[in-house]
């Protein structure tokens, strides 16, 4: 009877009295089984396609939004580019991302790449000592007790505060700059492993205590399942800290990254480039952020 | 009567942030090997702390209990726990996590094959043989009880504690798997401590009931010997005189007695 949807309440009606009808004479239900099946036919892919719509058209028009706007302040200015100005900047600078010419001139596609090295290493370290320091502070209350306080006391602290900490100590741009990363997506890992290890049912931990389990057991087969999921949203949380960190620790430091291009651009005053900076970052992010779901997703467990 | 677990004047006080709470008094219980017990009483009367004591997941504030005329100091796999909601590992297979306990209890011993002869066994006693590769989350609710069952089975433990196991499932799974734990415990003969709130549970499934008063500082208000004789068969149990005055006993206790106090939440 799903098919009567697509009919008027009358057509409806009658259809129903058939099928009441139908039911002690099944004979007499194939003729009004071809009848409704025939405008439910054609209707059928047209409602997926709204469906298809409904879910791309609002974001398109999110976009289309913004540069008309975007489109309609710069009709006048001569400084800030125009959405036109800004395409065909990004297609030329597309059209050879990996150049050299000297080590302040590459292509945006090395610039992106050297980023992405740091992020790397520094959100490496991150997690090499985060994850098991979250492990320690939540399995035992002591060490809990002991760095809560320099957490939330170290927490908050800018990323660029950081900084000079590790040029002081480094005498180097590179290695301050990923020091830098290091100290900023440090926590999030840590806070989530240390609650995700807190919030270990109860009931596992007992079942672990029943049976007698070895402390290298509970630790591979009761906490770290138990914790992946919360571990994962702390390292996704981490590598979004250390993408925005990045940004500014460069403007700073200098070298080959996407931070020190856009400044490098704003020396140029070429608003274009510095434009597209922020779409490449904001893309960037967005992938990272996408691939680190599709991996919690894989290790989220339904009870 | 050999007094296979002992509980000898236990007493209960959890010091919480409202303060002080005296949830046990004056627990004396002995349980011999080979029968089924059932705890009985109001929420909140402290059946599941008494099992808990038993099992040696919490340690009584004063009092001793032996089990096999040794002190229980700590959980242990000789006195398995089917928990209430299952608290099967979620990340395991259904064989995985009889497996897990198989190998802690059995590993010592026994080689591989042995071991997985041991689980496949153990799945097979609860007739969830043909699920072993699904996990938790892919079976129903009984069907994950059946598990649970079969993981605290599967350690041959001298005394099986069951928390309100079948608290969960609904009225038709319950009777199924009561009927499948009446068979499996004649089976194996094992010693059964159960919690339960479910009159006709207690009665079909006990050898005595052990009836608890309301808390706070609750206590044992009464034991029933039931003497049914076994096998029991619920259908024609029904309209048995004596089942029918076991029933009445413990609904009396619960209601007429010790009726419950809301006053107390």
């Amino acid at each position: 009877m799903v098919s009567a949807v697509f009919h008027s309440p009358l057509e409806a009606a009658a259809e129903a009295g058939a099928a009441h009808r139908a039911i002690p004479a099944p004979k007499a239900a194939t003729p009004v089984a071809i009848t409704t099946a025939k405008p439910a036919g054609p209707a059928r892919p047209a409602y997926d396609w709204r469906e298809l719509g409904l879910k791309v058209l609002p974001p398109i028009a999110g976009l289309a939004l913004l540069i008309g706007l975007w489109a309609l302040l710069t009709l006048k200015s001569t400084s800030f580019p125009t959405p036109g100005m800004t395409f065909d900047a990004a297609v030329k600078l597309f059209a050879d991302p990996f150049y050299r010419k000297g080590p302040n001139d590459q292509g945006i596609g090395w610039n992106i790449l050297f980023s992405l090295e740091r992020v790397a290493v520094g959100f490496g370290l991150a997690a090499l000592v985060g994850i098991p320091l979250g492990f320690v502070i939540g399995r035992f209350e002591l060490f809990n007790r002991m760095f809560s306080p320099l957490i939330s006391l170290l927490k908050p602290v800018s990323p660029l505060a950081w900084l000079p900490i590790g040029l002081l100590v480094f005498k180097s741009a590179n290695p301050a700059a990923i020091w830098t990363i290091f100290i900023c997506s440090i926590w999030p890992m840590v806070v989530n492993t240390a609650v995700g290890v807190q919030r270990v049912p109860a009931d596992y931990l007992n079942v672990a205590r029943v049976l007698n389990l070895s402390e290298w057991k509970v630790i591979t087969r009761i906490l770290f399942p138990a914790v992946l999921p919360y571990m994962l949203t702390g390292v996704r949380l981490s590598v979004g800290t250390a993408w925005l960190v990045i940004v500014a620790a460069e403007m700073l430091t200098g070298g080959v990254g996407i931070g020190f291009w856009v400044w490098d651009e704003w020396n140029n005053l070429n608003v274009q480039h510095i434009i597209i900076a922020i779409f490449v970052i904001g893309i960037v992010g967005l992938l990272l952020e996408q691939a680190l779901m599709l991996v919690a997703k894989r290790f989220s467990f339904d009870d | 009567m050999n007094k296979f677990i002992d509980v000898q004047n236990a007493e209960m006080v959890f010091t919480t942030k409202k303060g002080r709470f005296h949830a046990l008094r004056q627990i004396d219980l002995t349980v011999a090997k080979g029968e089924f017990i059932t705890l009985i009483g109001h929420s909140g009367c402290g059946k599941s702390t008494l099992l808990n004591l038993i099992a040696g997941l919490t340690l009584p504030s004063s009092g001793v209990l032996l089990c096999d005329n040794r002190e229980i100091a700590a959980p242990g796999p000789e006195r398995a726990v089917v928990f209430q909601n299952h608290s099967l590992l979620p990340w395991l297979t259904c064989f995985d996590n009889v497996y897990l306990a198989v190998e802690r209890v059995f590993g010592a011993s026994e080689d591989k094959a042995k071991l997985k002869a041991r689980t496949q066994a153990a799945l097979d006693l609860v007739g969830m043989g043909h699920a072993t590769l699904k996990r938790p989350h892919e079976v129903s609710g009984g069907m994950k009880q059946r598990v649970g069952i079969a993981r605290a089975l599967a350690i041959e433990p001298k005394v099986l504690l069951m928390d309100e196991p079948f608290g969960a499932l609904d009225a038709l799974t319950r009777a199924h798997l009561q009927d499948e734990l009446l068979k499996i415990v004649a089976r194996t003969q094992s010693t059964v401590v159960m919690v339960t709130h479910d009159v006709d549970e207690a009665v079909l499934l006990s050898d005595r009931i052990v009836m608890m008063t309301n808390g706070p500082a609750a206590t044992i208000g009464e034991i029933l010997s039931v003497g049914l004789a076994r096998p029991r068969n619920r259908v024609a149990l029904a309209e048995d005189p004596h089942y029918v005055h076991c029933r009445k006993e413990v609904l009396d206790f619960l209601y007429t007695r010790h009726g419950h106090v809301e006053k107390a939440a």
